[in-house]
């Protein structure tokens, strides 16, 4: 079985980051900001697990578990605040929680 | 006797801690009691140790006694010494003795005021600083009650604080006082330096034996001492803040004129003549400063309008008289003005608080008048002590004591001369002025009734006091008029007595005849201009002086003119101008820029999410960009 070289797979990790942070940047809707984050995270997940098999080591793929906790606990959050922000504001633009500063 | 020693100073001090404690919630009776009690006893004490000292002197002539070590630091241990030789008995008995009296005063005149308490918890703490500067054996502790004293004459002339005036005469006497002990306080630091000691009598004995006469160190270190001096005892050019301090009650001004405060610094050069007699420039200086105030404060007096005022300028005259007999050398003399001052100026203030208070604060002599028969007890002790004061021939105390300092003057050396003119027409001054207004007081018609007449408590001093000031001068009296030297063969062994004396008994005679037909002269003068009323009614001398002349001698030669154009204003202007304190500049930029800092930091918090976003990303790129090419 041949392997996919590994520059390849991160490149596509960085392309994968790169959609999900202008996907962050560009969506107003609270919900999509979530979903960029997550394909943000899979595209650190993905270089690690890439950069673990370069080196033929297990360490990328015990990270990409520790990311995975911490994306599902950071989803929970992240939900649980989405639905305060929808039920306080009425909707989920986040520019509307804009007064929260200071 | 050491004992008794520490008692003097001790028993007045714990007088006044005890009043300002319980002064509110004691009973006035009480009250007085407590202060009065404080001093006479120490009067008391002060008499039984002058007894024993007398009878029995103690080794040495004198009697140190070190309480406790003050404090310890770098090689000086000054204690808490006194140190009682003659000088400072003189000094100790006559302060005691007369602050005695002006508290007995005091509880009588002072009856209707609310600040009882307060007011003899402050006498006492002054009688009390006083005799510890008289008393002090080390510099220290004489700079310690130079500061007391200082302190509660701010406090007692300030006593009425509720007027302004008052306040801002008790602060000029504060200030003016302190530019003195500026220059006191460098002058022990360079003693200390240069001699290693601050004890008075280990200071001059090595100023003896390191300084040679007319050295730098015994001219700028004595110098100093003078600067001092000449601000305690108001002598020119610091003499602004006396005749303002008559702002306090009458028995303060008794005491500041008399027992304490302005004789400090007489004491100061006498205790310290050791230093002067090695600068004989600085005491050249001496008594050319006692001519000019005495001088200038008895043609003041001549113009003033207030008895209080007059009384205030005839001060300064006469310790100008003491000045001129201390740059002279004869220390002894300066102390024997020193004695017979305290009893006819305490007689003089505590005879005008009786007419000010009878006559309802009336302090214009030209609305007084008549008093002879309205108040004869007042007008015969009032008479007393302006006899003295006037140095009235062969009677009176101060006759005996200006004539030692005159003939002292004549027999100094080079300027002799010149000094003794000085004094003698200060003599003719005097008794000018002084008559101006006992006639003018006493022999006028009456103008006002007289509605409070003293209690017994006030008038036992009055008399006690006259008849020291008619009597005291007999302890000394000049070799022509029966050559009794009591006064001066006690302070001997520490200002060496009698040594300045005319030629001959004849030349001695002949500088009494003088002075006395110099008094005579201006008593007869003042007789002949102010005996009666003139009958068409004379200006009005109260509230705009006729003469720009007059106006310029009444306000005192224009002196606080002068320093309020050069050193009031411009200060003050200095202070409007830095309001913002240039030192506080850098300081104050510091602060600016960090708050600009903070409000530039607090726009980029927008609460937009996004830009939070992005400026992570930019951040985060930043730092792999710099982590991997530098």
């Amino acid at each position: 079985m041949s392997s996919v070289p590994y520059e390849s797979v991160i490149v596509v990790a960085g392309v994968l980051f790169v959609l999900g942070l202008a996907g962050l940047l560009a969506r107003r809707n609270l919900l999509f900001v979530l979903v960029s984050l997550e394909i943000m995270v899979n595209a650190a997940g993905l270089a690690f697990v890439a950069a673990g098999s370069r080196w033929g080591r297990p360490d990328g793929q015990v990270v990409f578990l520790f990311i995975l906790a911490v994306a599902a606990a950071e989803v929970s959050v992240g939900l649980a605040l989405l639905l305060q922000i929808r039920r306080h504001f009425k909707t989920l633009d986040s520019n509307a929680a804009g007064t929260m500063k200071g | 006797m050491v004992t008794i020693l520490w008692l003097i100073p001790a028993l007045p001090l714990a007088g006044s801690v005890v009043l300002a404690i319980l002064g509110r919630s004691l009973p006035r009776r009480a009250v007085a009691w407590i202060g009065t009690g404080a001093v006479g006893l120490a009067a008391l004490l002060a008499i039984i140790l002058a007894w024993r000292f007398i009878g029995s002197p103690p080794p040495g002539d004198a009697l140190t006694t070190t309480a406790w070590t003050w404090f310890e630091a770098g090689g000086l241990r000054p204690g808490i010494s006194f140190h009682l030789d003659a000088l400072s008995l003189v000094f100790t008995l006559v302060v005691t003795f007369v602050g005695f009296l002006i508290h007995l005063y005091s509880a009588g005149f002072m009856a209707g005021d609310d600040g009882y308490g307060r007011f003899f918890a402050y006498m006492n703490l002054f009688v009390g600083s006083m005799l510890v500067l008289v008393l002090a054996a080390n510099l220290l502790v004489l700079y310690l009650g130079w500061e007391g004293v200082g302190l509660c004459s701010y406090l007692l002339i300030g006593f009425w604080f509720k007027d302004p005036a008052n306040v801002r005469a008790a602060e000029k006497a504060f200030i003016v006082t302190r530019i003195g002990d500026t220059a006191l306080a460098v002058g022990l630091f360079l003693i200390y330096s240069r001699l290693g000691t601050l004890d008075i009598q280990a200071v001059g004995a090595q100023a003896l034996a390191q300084c040679p006469v007319g050295s730098t160190l015994a001219i700028v270190a004595s110098a100093l001492l003078l600067g001092g001096a000449v601000g305690k005892s108001a002598q020119l050019p610091l003499q602004t803040w006396l005749p303002d301090a008559m702002a306090g009650p009458t028995p303060v001004s008794a005491l500041i004129h008399a027992a304490t405060m302005v004789t400090a610094g007489v004491y100061l050069i006498a205790r310290m003549h050791v230093l002067f007699e090695l600068a004989p420039p600085v005491r050249l200086a001496v008594g050319l400063i006692g001519a000019a105030t005495l001088l200038m404060a008895g043609v003041s007096a001549l113009v003033q309008v207030d008895i209080k005022r007059i009384l205030a300028y005839s001060t300064i005259s006469q310790v100008g008289y003491m000045f001129l007999a201390l740059g002279a050398g004869a220390w002894s003399a300066a102390v024997f003005h020193f004695v017979t001052h305290a009893f006819f100026k305490a007689l003089l203030f505590l005879g005008a608080g009786v007419i000010i208070l009878g006559l309802e604060d009336e302090h214009d002599i030209f609305k007084m008048g008549g008093l002879r028969r309205e108040l004869p007890l007042v007008f015969w002790t009032f008479l007393a002590g302006s006899v003295s004061l006037a140095a009235l021939p062969l009677v009176t105390a101060g006759f005996y004591s200006k004539e030692w300092i005159l003939a002292a003057t004549f027999a100094s050396g080079d300027h002799g001369h010149w000094l003794w003119i000085a004094g003698l027409a200060g003599a003719f001054l005097t008794a000018l002025y002084t008559f101006r207004m006992v006639f003018v007081v006493f022999a006028w018609p009456a103008t006002s009734p007289v509605r409070r007449r003293p209690v017994a408590g006030m008038t036992v001093p009055l008399v006690v006091l006259a008849v020291l000031s008619l009597g005291v001068g007999f302890l000394e009296t000049p070799r022509a008029l029966g050559n009794v030297p009591v006064f001066s063969s006690l302070l001997k062994p520490i200002l060496g007595g009698r040594r300045l004396e005319p030629e001959s008994l004849a030349e001695d005679a002949g500088l009494i005849i003088i002075s006395s037909l110099v008094v005579a002269a201006g008593l007869f003068l003042a007789w002949f201009i102010y005996r009666r009323k003139p009958s068409p009614e004379p200006a009005p001398e109260g509230a705009k002086a006729v003469h720009p002349a007059h106006r310029f001698l009444r306000s005192g030669w224009g002196f606080d003119w002068l320093y309020e154009r050069l050193f009031v204003r411009p200060l003050a202007w200095l202070a409007r101008v830095n309001r913002n304190d240039v030192i506080d500049l850098p300081f104050r930029g510091l602060a600016g820029a960090a708050n600009a800092g903070h409000a530039v930091l607090a726009r980029t918090q927008t609460g937009r999410l996004r830009w939070y976003a992005a400026a992570l990303a930019v951040g985060a790129a930043v730092v792999i960009l710099v982590a991997v090419f530098l």
